[in-house]
C-alpha cells in the first residue's frame, strides 16, 4: 500500500462524489441532524424536564457525542458493504483499477480512508450543528471528530474485509439490521450502560460503537480518565489493524485470484 | 530475451485442483499481432490475465517487458494497456471523466492526460460523447472507450481480451479498423478471442488454445497449410438420418472429413472437383458450398470440435 496510490482512489471517489453529492447529503448530513433533532432536542427537552440531568449533562449533551459517531459508524457499515460489492461485481472498477500500477491493497486503503474522509466530513457538520444547540459544553469537542473517524475506520476496514468475500449481497441487510441497529440502540448511546441489565453491562466491551461512544463523549463534555481513554483508543486501533491484514489479503484473494 | 515482449516457459495457472493453463510455452515480439484462438475455458483470459500481473503464477516462467510479474507488477502494468473482457468502466462518471481518473492512476499529470483525452476520443471516435456518462453508451462506444482509457499512459504493450464478443458486426468492423490504426503505429497488441474471422483479420501470428495447452502456432496461413488442405467442401443435410446415410459415401470421396451436428466437411486440394463428385455420388444432401481453408478448420482437424462450441 502506498501513500500516493490511496491519494489517487481517493482522488478518483471525490471525482464521483462531486458529481453524485446531491443522492448523498441526506445519509451524510441530513440524517444525522434529524436524529439530533428528535433524540437531542425533541426527547431531550422531555428527559431534562422530568429526569434531570443524566450523568452531570444535559440529555442533549449526553446524546449528541454518542450519535455523532453512531450516524458515522452506519454510514461506514453502509459504505462497506453494497458498493465494495458494486465495486468487484457490479460495476467492476476495481478491476479497472488494478490494470494500472494500483494494487489490490491500495484499492482497500483508498476505501477505508475514503469512507473515513466521509464519516470525518459528515461528523464535522454534525459538531458544529450540536455546538450552537447546546450540546457540546467543552471546547475539547473538536476532538470528537477524530474519535468518529477512529471508529468509523474500525468498522469499514473490518466490514470490507468481510464484503469483498461474499459472492451475493445475501448477508448484508442482516448485518445492518441484526447488527449495526443493536449496536446503535445498546452502546451507551441513548441511555447509560448502568441501565442494562447487570449482567449485559460487560458485554458492551465487544461493542466497538461503544468504545468510540465513550471516546468523543469524553471529548465534547471535557470529563477526560485518561487511562481509560487509552483502552478505548488502544482497541479501536487493534480492530482497524486487524482489518487492514484481513483486508489486504481479502481484496488480493477477489482481486487477483 | 530481449527480443521477445512477454515469454512465458511451461506457464501454468492452476485453481485448486483446477488446471486451467497447462505448461505452455510462447514468445511475442515486438511490434506484432499476437492471438490466443480458442474456445470458451481454453485457458485464454487466465494466461492474459498473469500477463497482465493481475492473477500469479502457479508454476512455469513469466517474462513481460523483461520483468518479473510476481515482483514487477505495478511497473509492468504502468508500460501495459488492458482492455479486459467486461467492461470495468466508471459508470457513474462521464467519458471524458473516465479517461481524467484513469490517467491519474497512472501518475499523469492533469494537463498532459487533458491532452492526451483529447487526441485519444478522436482516435476512438467519441469526441462528441465526452460530455456523455457511460451508462447510455452502445456496447461498441464502451468498448472503445475501454479502448482510449487503456491507451492513455501511452502502453508499449496492449492486451485485449475478447475485445468483439457481443458486438454487431459494424461495431466489430469499426473496432478492428481502429485496432489495425493502432499495429500500425507499432503498439504489440495480444488479443484472445474464439472468433477465427477476428484471427485471420488481426493476428500476424496466434497460438491454438485447447484445455488449457496449446496445440498450434503460426501465422494465420502458415497453420492453415500445415494443418488444412487449401479448400474445404461443406455438405449440409436436412436430417440426421440423411447425415448417418451420406457419410459412408463421403468418405470414400476424400481422405479426411469431419463430422458435425448438421453437416460434414470434406478437405481437398481442389473444392470444385470434389463437389462435383458428392454431386454424382448419390449420397443424400441438402446443399454443398466450396470454401477455402479456415482457423476454423484448423480447430476442427486438431481438436475435433467446433470453435463456437
Amino acid at each position: 500500500m502506498s501513500a500516493t496510490a490511496v491519494l489517487r482512489i481517493v482522488e478518483r471517489n471525490l471525482t464521483v462524489y462531486s458529481k453524485l453529492w446531491r443522492g448523498m447529503v441526506f445519509s451524510q448530513f441530513i440524517g444525522p441532524l434529524l436524529f439530533l433533532g428528535a433524540m437531542g432536542v425533541g426527547l431531550g427537552g422531555l428527559v431534562d424536564d422530568n429526569v434531570g440531568t443524566v450523568d452531570g449533562l444535559t440529555y442533549l449533551q449526553f446524546v449528541a457525542p454518542a450519535l455523532m459517531v453512531a450516524t458515522g459508524v452506519q454510514l461506514a457499515a453502509g459504505e462497506s458493504l453494497w458498493p465494495v460489492m458494486a465495486g468487484w461485481k457490479w460495476m467492476g472498477f476495481y478491476h479497472g483499477m488494478i490494470a494500472t500500477p494500483l494494487r489490490s491493497a491500495d484499492v482497500y486503503g483508498g476505501f477505508v480512508i475514503w469512507t473515513t474522509i466521509r464519516v470525518v466530513l459528515s461528523a464535522t457538520v454534525f459538531l458544529i450543528v450540536a455546538a450552537a444547540l447546546g450540546g457540546v459544553p467543552s471546547l475539547w469537542g473538536v476532538l470528537a471528530v477524530p474519535a468518529a473517524g477512529l471508529c468509523a475506520a474500525a468498522f469499514c476496514s473490518l466490514l470490507g474485509a468481510f464484503s469483498i468475500g461474499q459472492d451475493t449481497d445475501a448477508a448484508f441487510s442482516a448485518i445492518m439490521r441484526l447488527g449495526i441497529v443493536p449496536l446503535m440502540l445498546f452502546s451507551g448511546t441513548f441511555f447509560p450502560v448502568e441501565q442494562l441489565p447487570s449482567w449485559l453491562e460487560p458485554a458492551v466491551w465487544l461493542s466497538p460503537l461503544w468504545h468510540g461512544v465513550e471516546l468523543t463523549r469524553a471529548a465534547t463534555s471535557g470529563r477526560f480518565d485518561a487511562p481509560a481513554i487509552l483502552v478505548h483508543v488502544a482497541v479501536l486501533a487493534g480492530l482497524i489493524a486487524l482489518g487492514f491484514c484481513w483486508g489486504t489479503a481479502a481484496f488480493a484473494r477477489r482481486l487477483t485470484p | 530475451m530481449a527480443e521477445s515482449l512477454v515469454e512465458a516457459r511451461a506457464l501454468t495457472k492452476r485453481f485448486g485442483s483446477f488446471v486451467a493453463v497447462d505448461a505452455i510455452d510462447f514468445a511475442i515480439r515486438p511490434g506484432e499481432t499476437f492471438g490466443f484462438l480458442g474456445p470458451n475455458g481454453a485457458g485464454k483470459t487466465s494466461t492474459m490475465r498473469m500477463i497482465a500481473c493481475v492473477s500469479p503464477v502457479t508454476g512455469g516462467e513469466l517474462r513481460v517487458l523483461d520483468l518479473d510479474p510476481s515482483r514487477d507488477g505495478p511497473q509492468i502494468r504502468a508500460r501495459i494497456g488492458v482492455v479486459p473482457q467486461d467492461d470495468t468502466l466508471d459508470t457513474e462518471l462521464t467519458v471524458w471523466d473516465n479517461l481524467m481518473v484513469y490517467g491519474r492512476f497512472f501518475d499523469l499529470p492533469r494537463p498532459e492526460i487533458r491532452r492526451r483525452a483529447e487526441e485519444l476520443l478522436d482516435f476512438v471516435r467519441l469526441t462528441d460523447r465526452r460530455a456523455s456518462k457511460v451508462d447510455p453508451l452502445s456496447g461498441g462506444m464502451k468498448r472503445r472507450l475501454t479502448i482510449a482509457r487503456a491507451l492513455v499512459n501511452q502502453p508499449e504493450l496492449m492486451l485485449l481480451d475478447e475485445p468483439t464478443t457481443g458486438l454487431d458486426p459494424q461495431a466489430r468492423h469499426l473496432l478492428w479498423e481502429r485496432l489495425y490504426r493502432l499495429k500500425q503505429r507499432g503498439v504489440t497488441l495480444v488479443l484472445t478471442t474464439h472468433y477465427m474471422d477476428e484471427a485471420e483479420q488481426l493476428c500476424d501470428r496466434l497460438v491454438i488454445m485447447d484445455d488449457g495447452r496449446i496445440v498450434a502456432e503460426g501465422s494465420p496461413r502458415a497453420l492453415i497449410d500445415a494443418h488444412a488442405t487449401r479448400e474445404v467442401v461443406e455438405v449440409r443435410f436436412d436430417s440426421a438420418d440423411d447425415r448417418a446415410a451420406a457419410e459412408p459415401i463421403l468418405r470414400g470421396i476424400v481422405e479426411r472429413v469431419e463430422v458435425l451436428a448438421e453437416r460434414i466437411i470434406l478437405y481437398t486440394d481442389d473444392g470444385d472437383a470434389t463437389a462435383a463428385k458428392v454431386g454424382d455420388s448419390g449420397a443424400p444432401q441438402s446443399a454443398v458450398l466450396v470454401r477455402r481453408a479456415s482457423l476454423e478448420d484448423v480447430f476442427l482437424i486438431l481438436t475435433g470440435r467446433s470453435l463456437e462450441d
